[in-house]
């Protein structure tokens, strides 16, 4: 089962991989980014998890006194967390970069965008 | 086409790589070092249930801080980025509908409520700022869709996010004269496990965070909204 989600999550960073590096667009690229990033969580979630255990959450399920045989790695859920916010944030600038360079140049099309060739 | 060809290239290294890590890879069937450690000691010293909080919260309560501090920077970019789009006020727009605009009334004042509800329960289920402060976000985002030209007050939105930063690193440098360090939680009484009010400060940090990190989304999605075209 793990497995899927591990494949699952390679998956989607082929994909966003694949659509960053053949479109030239810049919002596609953008998507694209954001898909690579979708996957990076999934795969890090995925390998905290472990067969038969419960979330890390405490309550009358798991009690505290046997947490340590029930429940799954916790770390790599608070590693995602952040790396999604950071997400969030890298998004919004990427798309505030875009729409500069569209206002400068008319243009999100990369293969248009000459100003720093030689 | 040679490009295409050089990405297709790469993307095979890529997969043979994560083919390799895929097959070898056999989940673990007893909890590593540090996460025993996070499992057996949370809820002894630091009363919280909610084990990813604690560690977000207080065992890596700096890096928290550090990461709320690189959301309000990316806020802030995007603002200096966007600012010189001017809001044309007078244009025109098609009406949204009243769909939109009354189920934005009726929904608008719930999603904020759950936005709350999940960052002050966010020591005793699932959620927590981050998701809490998202979940406002959404409302404004609600709002901005009803009607695209509403103006949020980007004073307010900092005066909330500003305060919100100045009480969390207080409640840490609280920590290091009444508890063991920076952004410990124990500078409240623990409480018993599984209550509202307990786990210390994480409740009262977290809530602080959602208060932030709802801000700064906030503000971003109101930067992104009041760009025009030239």
């Amino acid at each position: 089962m793990v497995h899927v989600v591990m494949a699952t999550g390679f998956l989607l960073i082929l994909i966003g991989f694949y659509g960053a590096l053949t479109h030239r667009n810049l919002l596609r690229m953008i998507v694209a980014f954001t898909v690579a990033d979708t996957g990076v969580n999934v795969v890090i979630v995925s390998v905290g998890h472990m067969r038969g255990r419960s979330a890390p959450i405490l309550d009358r399920a798991v009690a505290a006194a046997d947490a340590v045989q029930r429940i799954i790695d916790p770390v790599p859920q608070a590693l995602v967390l952040t790396a999604i916010v950071i997400g969030v944030g890298v998004t919004a600038l990427m798309l505030a970069y875009a729409w500069r360079i569209y206002r400068q140049h008319r243009t999100l099309d990369i293969a248009r965008l000459t100003a720093l060739k030689g | 086409m040679v490009k295409r060809l050089v990405a297709l290239a790469l993307l095979a290294v890529f997969g043979l790589v994560f083919a390799t890590l895929l097959t070898g890879y056999a989940p673990d069937a007893e909890l590593n070092q540090t996460a025993r450690y996070y499992a057996e000691r949370t809820a002894a010293d630091l009363g919280a249930a909610n084990i990813v909080t604690a560690i977000i919260v207080t065992y890596r309560g700096l890096d928290t801080l550090g990461e709320v501090t690189v959301l309000f920077l990316a806020a802030a970019i995007v603002g200096l980025v966007l600012a010189e789009g001017a809001h044309d006020r007078s244009r025109m727009r098609p009406p949204v509908g009243e769909l939109l605009t009354t189920g934005t009334r009726f929904l608008v004042p719930m999603i904020l409520l759950l936005g709350a509800y999940v960052f002050v329960n966010g020591h005793l289920t699932p959620g927590g700022g981050f998701q809490g402060g998202a979940i406002i976000a959404s409302a404004v985002l609600l709002m901005l869709l009803a009607d695209p030209l509403r103006h949020f007050s980007h004073r307010l939105i900092s005066a909330i996010e500003s305060l919100a930063g100045i009480l969390y690193v207080a409640i840490g440098i609280a920590g290091l004269f009444l508890a063991g360090g920076f952004l410990d939680n124990r500078i409240l009484p623990l409480g018993n496990l599984g209550e509202l009010a307990s786990a210390g400060a994480i409740p009262l940090i977290y809530s602080l965070i959602g208060l932030k990190v709802g801000a700064e989304f906030s503000s971003m999605l109101a930067s992104l909204s009041e760009t025009e075209e030239p």
